[in-house]
């Protein structure tokens, strides 16, 4: 990596390695001396996120490889112990899953600024179509790493994704059977994307490595678009870039807190909360947010083969765009036809995204083939055109020249970029929010918890008493397979002591063994048993049920949801609200009624249930008014139990929700307070340069 | 510039070290979590919980392994010939000096109880073996006596007697 280095170790010992390995010097030239113009802006700071960002996946990926076991079997519950029973699993598991939507996000920002500065002109070619191989090796990882909880959407995600190349003519269905390793998605599937997962960040890393030599042999690009020209455009890397990075990191990680202690769901799918099922598909398949627009490219084709041409051309076009372009101004700022394309093309790929979210019926479909051709001809028509047609503004003399212009004015067109980034991030998850809806349903009423907002704890009378009610009434067909005996007297839970938890415990008869004669027995449950099944195995629940097996309740609260709606999702971001699957219990234990409404047939051996999808379940009504007595004098009522019931089961499916929101709290103030001083330590150090 | 805010601390100095030291408690504080997760799980700790051993089954002169903790555990039955002979050493001759009376419990002299993990580098010694009637490690050759206790090196203590009581005669519980 170029650049001029000073450097001249003074230590005898060091001076004697330098000699034999110059690598400080290296690091000194490319991150110390190495020249930066002086005129980039908070965009530029997302490379040095996107490399926090990378690490930060590559870290805590290896230490969840270290609890994950990858199995078809296994793997769902390996999760869900990661989540409960290691030491921060909880926040180890949020950091990387919400991580990589951070990722992404800024990756994306990173190529939209490279887009919009024009960083992928000569001389930077060889850098942009790096930066390509990067977010392609991104796709990959991010889709592998998706299906390794092996929920409902991992699997079904697994699917849709390798059938993909089933559209390649003659050998298709080979190749898929190749990536499977066998007739379906399956147990070798998910063992080789566990070892591609943890092999491609490497790829990664050292694509990156390529990616800054290629920086540093061409030197940055610069909001002005002008090649710097004297030493007065630039200011060394240290420590203004360094310094400047810093902080914009920290603000990156405030962002990203949010999402890790107060909405870890915010952009996940409730379903992948549910365990594979090969017999079932969800109702909406949507990939990751990050994926959307390109789901909508190939959704929107009518053609199997040229719908996965069209949605693989869609990202391979970014290669040739520095020949597409070619337009000798780089940045748009000096583009006036240029900037309004560029931001039509901004709102196509957010439209686009939204629409991969959307069922794929009626006006979406025509939609989405229009933004479809908008999003290739800005590439294959728009660039080619105005390259030949435009007149640019004219530019700086130099770069120092665009700093002085810029003194005068407050940095407007960033805020305002910002707003309308927000407002498309929010845009796209609320469209994800609506692909999970199930269509002509009313949505429950929104009840009043204990554990909602960023200092809810749990109401532990109503933990208790929800426990009681599952103990009498839920228990005799759900079973709570995540949920052991010790975890009652855990704190952040129903406040038993271990004494009280023990003794609960021996209540239930647990089936141990083999003992020294071979035999199986059973024996007084211990406090780390796990609640025992009402059923041995499906089969016996399906057989006793009616067909339907009565769903497991360990995490029901987090594997159901509903459609919140426009403008309730961008709301939900700042209010954090994620009570959608306490709404839904409480909901569906209230709404069975006696007479189904006029017009409506309920099938024999099910009933009617206002708030359940489709609204005939199998489940007849669990509870009625006085059915488990209460000790605490709390009305014995059926709201009161769907209530209790409820708060309990938000408790089992997050038994460390009130650790996360605690250290939530600490985090954000030691966030705040660290910002801040960034902030003013930024400003002193650029004081000099300006 | 360098020598003279070295000389006199300034408001400059002072937001320096302070946002430097506030990015290094930061960085310590969130180290934490990510060696924390290294230690055993609440499932794993859970599942080390005390277990129960029904003696009956172990006739004079026999012994049984359990496990607890995923260590081996040796219960023995000793003979009376055993027991004399161990407590009949002279304590100063041993590499590990302790009387049999305190590795075993009063009123049940005739059970050892001791982990039967080598304290050399942790193989498991094979029972009714070795000079001392007692153990004998296969590894590298470290002999113990029917009380445990190290004889013969390489190893340099006694095998370690875990946490155990007596809940009946016939009954002990182990942790």
């Amino acid at each position: 990596m170029s650049g001029p280095s000073d450097y001249q170790p003074s230590h005898p010992a060091l001076k004697w390695f330098e000699q034999r390995l110059p690598i400080i010097g290296l690091v000194h030239s490319s991150f110390v001396a190495y020249p930066t113009p002086r005129n980039l802006n908070y965009w530029w700071t997302f490379g040095a996120i996107l490399s926090m960002m990378l690490g930060v996946q590559i870290l805590t990926g290896v230490i969840l490889a270290m609890h994950y076991t990858p199995h078809a079997d296994l793997a769902f519950k390996s999760v869900e112990l990661i989540v409960r029973d290691v030491n921060y699993g909880w926040l180890l598991r949020n950091m990387h899953a919400c991580g990589a939507s951070m990722f992404f996000l800024a990756v994306y920002i990173h190529m939209f600024r490279g887009l919009y500065y024009g960083s992928y002109k000569a001389p930077r070619e060889v850098l942009w179509i790096l930066g390509v191989i990067i977010y392609l090796l991104m796709m990959a990882t991010g889709f592998m790493g998706y299906v390794l909880p092996w929920g409902q959407m991992s699997f079904w995600g697994a699917t849709v994704i390798t059938n993909l190349f089933s559209a390649v003519p003659y050998f298709g269905e080979s190749i898929v059977t190749l990536l499977w390793g066998g007739y379906s998605v399956g147990n070798p599937t998910l063992n080789r994307f566990f070892a591609l997962h943890y092999l491609l960040p490497f790829l990664i890393a050292g694509v990156v490595v390529l990616h800054v030599w290629a920086l540093h042999v061409a030197g940055q690009n610069n909001p002005a678009g002008v090649e710097p020209k004297t030493e007065k455009d630039m200011v060394p890397f240290t420590p203004y870039a360094t310094i400047k990075d810093f902080f914009g990191v920290t603000c990156f990680l405030i962002f990203y807190s949010w999402f890790i202690f107060y909405m870890p769901n915010y952009l996940g799918e409730a379903d992948n909360y549910i365990p594979a099922n090969p017999a079932v598909t969800p109702a909406h398949i949507v990939p990751e947010w990050y994926y959307l627009p390109f789901y909508a490219i190939l959704r929107s084709i009518p053609n199997k083969l040229a719908g996965v041409v069209a949605m693989f051309a869609a990202i391979i076009v970014l290669v040739f765009l520095p020949w597409l372009d070619s337009a000798k101004t780089r940045s748009n700022k000096y583009r006036p036809l240029g900037k309004q394309f560029f931001w039509i093309f901004f709102i196509v790929c957010i439209g686009l995204g939204y629409l991969g979210a959307q069922p794929p019926e009626g006006v979406y479909v025509v939609l989405g083939r229009i933004l479809t051709v908008l999003y290739f001809a800005y590439f294959l028509i728009v660039l080619p055109l105005l390259a030949r047609i435009e007149t640019p503004r004219p530019l700086p003399n130099s770069i120092a020249d665009d700093v002085l212009a810029k003194s005068g004015r407050k940095a407007a067109p960033m805020v305002s970029a910002v707003i309308a980034l927000v407002a498309a991030v929010s845009l796209l998850a609320g469209g994800m929010g609506d692909a999970r809806a199930s269509e002509g349903q009313e949505n429950p009423p929104s009840a009043k918890w204990s554990f909602a907002g960023p200092f809810g704890t749990f109401d532990r009378g109503a933990v208790q008493r929800g426990l009681k009610v599952y103990k009498e009434v839920c228990s005799n067909c759900h079973s709570l397979q995540y949920v052991a005996f010790r975890n009652l007297a855990e704190p952040g839970g129903p406040g038993y002591t271990p004494a009280q938890a023990a003794a609960f415990a021996a209540e239930y008869k647990v089936k141990d063994g083999p003992n020294d004669a071979g035999d199986m027995f059973e024996r007084p449950g211990r406090p780390a048993d796990y609640f025992p099944s009402p059923f041995p195995n499906e089969q016996a629940a399906r057989a006793a049920n009616g067909g339907a097996a009565p769903p497991d309740l360990s995490l029901i609260a987090k594997a159901r949801s509903y459609k919140r709606g426009f403008p309730w999702f961008i709301i939900d971001f700042f209010t954090q609200f994620q009570e959608q699957g306490p709404n839904y219990i409480n909901a569906l234990l209230q709404g069975y009624e006696d007479n189904p409404p006029h017009g409506v047939t309920i099938p024999e051996g099910s009933y009617y249930n206002k708030y359940f999808p489709g609204h005939a379940i199998k489940m007849p009504k669990p509870i009625s008014d006085g059915q488990v007595t209460y000790d605490d004098g709390s009305p014995t009522t059926v709201a009161q139990y769907a209530h209790d019931v409820a708060t309990f089961l938000m408790w089992t499916a997050e038994p460390h929700m009130e650790a996360r929101k605690r250290l939530g709290y600490q985090v954000f103030i030691f966030l705040i307070i660290f910002a801040g001083l960034m902030y003013f330590t930024k400003k002193r150090v650029w004081a000099a340069a300006h | 510039m360098t020598a003279s805010t070295a000389d006199h601390p300034t408001r400059r100095d002072f937001l320096f070290v302070a946002t430097g030291a506030t990015a290094a408690v930061g960085g310590v504080a969130a180290l934490w979590p990510f060696i924390s997760q290294m230690n055993p799980d609440a499932s794993t700790i859970a599942a080390g919980a005390p277990i129960e051993v029904d003696l009956t089954p172990v006739a004079e002169g026999q012994d049984i392994k359990v496990f607890w903790r995923g260590k081996p555990i040796y219960i023995s039955h000793r003979t009376k010939k055993q027991v004399e002979e161990v407590r009949a050493v002279p304590v100063s001759s041993l590499i590990d000096p302790a009387t049999d009376q305190s590795r075993t419990k009063d009123g049940h002299e005739q059970w050892l109880v001791v982990i039967g993990i080598c304290t050399h580098l942790g193989c498991i010694p094979i029972a009714h073996e070795g000079n001392y009637d007692g153990f004998f490690c296969p590894c590298h050759g470290s002999q113990y006596d029917a009380s445990g206790r190290v004889r013969q090196g390489p190893a340099p203590l006694n095998l370690p007697v875990p946490p155990y009581q007596f809940v009946s005669d016939t009954k002990i519980q182990i942790g």
